[in-house]
């Protein structure tokens, strides 16, 4: 009973999330456009998440590396390591973890944000106003999303690859160019162009949760907390169930 | 009981005035619950009126209703002539800039400067307004009418309670509206700040020539400001007169709320 009722919620929840992205939809090709609103927030998004991603990327790179490389010295493989890091950096592993952990911070950020805004009547006193609130809380921020993510995973994978060099020249004297020359010899577009593609929807994803969890806020101060606790929560999943889509078309259409 | 003590004498007066808002048998239910079961109200031109009643008698309901934020199950809401259930969503937002909304906790922007928030309404509808190349001038003359011309670049948070109830009050003014509706407009603060806003309603209608709604359950304020009151019990107008006329009745529920 207790399991039927949350698979329940849970699809209501996706179908709220559909009204709400239609809604999105609507809204974000009708004059008038917020532009002024959404660079405020292509910075905030953007450039206050550039640090966390480079740590994140960097840290990746240097972990993989110290991890995998003993196997490879094993198997004597170890002029394997630029290509194989790369292909699963570029592939999997930059887009993921640095959309996670871009969602914990944007996600709860809007989350909370637009929830206390909701509390506090602020979202109704720019109705009254006459202004969309909408369009210029919700549509700003989720394109301000979807256009920062692709921008930083590319960042961060790059620094990711920076990292693993850095381990790869200290153990095993490989100079930066020979390095770099591996790692764009093992790549393809079908590696690159996918990985970037998904990482669009990715942000969309994680804008939207966000918005969504904010905008409709349960009254009080509780109700900002789980806003900005959920949107983690159901962003986060959501960005799994996409790269299994976004790996299984791939897939279909690229050799890998 | 629903029982409608229309005790007013100067209704007759009032009628001649042009009519602002008209609420026709307002319902609205959530639920099982029904808060609002019938609900009427006329405002007229330069009219002060005050809604009365306990918390959850629907008055928030029903001013929420009044500018379109929520839905009324059934029933008509004209202001200035326009049943705004009807309008379009560019229709409503042009008529709202005729009405100010002084909400209960302010409303402030918390991201924005005093500056900014005031000019937040401005942004789309400067058409209001002719030669409007600098909002500097409108943004600063508004703030002159509640005293705090000093605060303009002083962010929400570094202002006390009463400071933001004044500079959400600016925010109203901005638009230079017809109709202000205040809600609960001396809530949290104290009876020293409370009376200050009081006198500063009164001295914005009488220099913006405003007709204004306040929905209160401060006897002070109700005193001070209305010329006519309602009083609305389990969703319906239980009473309606002047405030001396309420405050003398000898009905249990009308007097209940001037013993405070």
């Amino acid at each position: 009973m207790f399991i039927s009722s949350k698979i329940e919620s849970f699809f209501i929840e996706i179908g709220e999330l559909t009204f709400f992205a239609h809604r999105f939809f609507k809204e974000v090709f009708s004059k008038p456009f917020e532009f002024k609103e959404l660079l405020r927030q292509c910075y905030y998004i953007g450039n206050k998440s550039l640090f966390l991603v480079a740590t994140t990327g960097f840290i990746i790179g240097l972990v993989m590396t110290l991890q995998t490389r003993p196997t490879l010295e094993e198997f004597g493989a170890e002029s394997w390591m630029p290509s194989m890091v790369s292909i699963s950096i570029i592939r999997e592993i930059g887009p993921v973890i640095i959309a996670l952990t871009f969602a914990g911070r944007i996600a709860s950020g809007i989350g909370a944000e637009l929830g206390s805004m909701r509390v506090t009547e602020q979202i109704d006193a720019m109705e009254v106003s006459g202004t969309n609130p909408f369009k210029y809380l919700v549509v700003t921020r989720v394109l301000a999303a979807t256009l920062m993510l692709p921008i930083l995973v590319l960042m961060g994978d790059a620094i990711a690859l920076y990292g693993s060099y850095i381990i790869e020249n200290i153990k095993g004297e490989v100079s930066f160019l020979l390095y770099f020359n591996k790692v764009f010899d093992a790549l393809q577009f079908g590696d690159i162009i996918p990985a970037i593609i998904k990482t669009y929807f990715f942000g969309f994803a994680i804008g939207l949760v966000g918005c969504f969890k904010g905008y409709y806020c349960d009254k009080g101060t509780v109700g900002v907390g789980l806003a900005a606790n959920s949107a983690v929560v159901f962003a986060s999943m959501l960005l799994f169930i996409i790269d299994f889509i976004a790996v299984f078309i791939t897939d279909i259409f690229v050799e890998i | 009981m629903n029982q409608n003590h229309n005790i007013s004498q100067n209704n007759k007066a009032l009628s001649t005035k042009d009519l602002m808002l008209e609420i026709k048998d307002l319902r609205k239910s959530f639920g099982d619950n029904q808060v609002l079961n019938g609900f009427n109200l006329r405002l007229y031109e330069g009219e002060n009126l005050v809604i009365m009643g306990k918390s959850g008698s629907g008055k928030s309901v029903m001013i929420k209703c009044l500018v379109g934020l929520m839905q009324p199950d059934s029933g008509s809401i004209m202001v200035m002539g326009k049943d705004i259930t009807k309008l379009r969503q560019l229709e409503l937002d042009e008529l709202r800039t005729e009405i100010g909304f002084l909400f209960q906790g302010s409303a402030l922007y918390d991201s924005m400067t005093v500056r900014e928030n005031l000019e937040f309404p401005l942004r789309r509808h400067k058409h209001k307004f002719s030669n409007i190349s600098d909002t500097t001038q409108i943004v600063t003359e508004a703030l002159k009418s509640v005293g705090l011309e000093h605060a303009i670049n002083l962010m929400p948070s570094e202002l006390s309670g009463g400071m933001k109830r004044r500079v959400a009050l600016a925010r109203t003014l901005i638009l230079k509206p017809k109709i202000i509706l205040y809600d609960e407009p001396t809530s949290g603060l104290d009876p020293i700040t409370a009376k200050e806003i009081i006198e500063l309603m009164r001295s914005i209608q009488a220099e913006y020539k405003t007709s204004a709604l306040i929905i209160t359950h401060d006897v002070d304020c109700a005193r001070v400001v209305s010329e006519r009151m309602i009083l609305l019990v389990d969703g319906i107008n239980y009473a309606e007169g002047t405030f001396n006329e309420l405050a003398q009745s000898k009905d249990k529920k009308v007097r209940a709320f001037f013993k405070q």
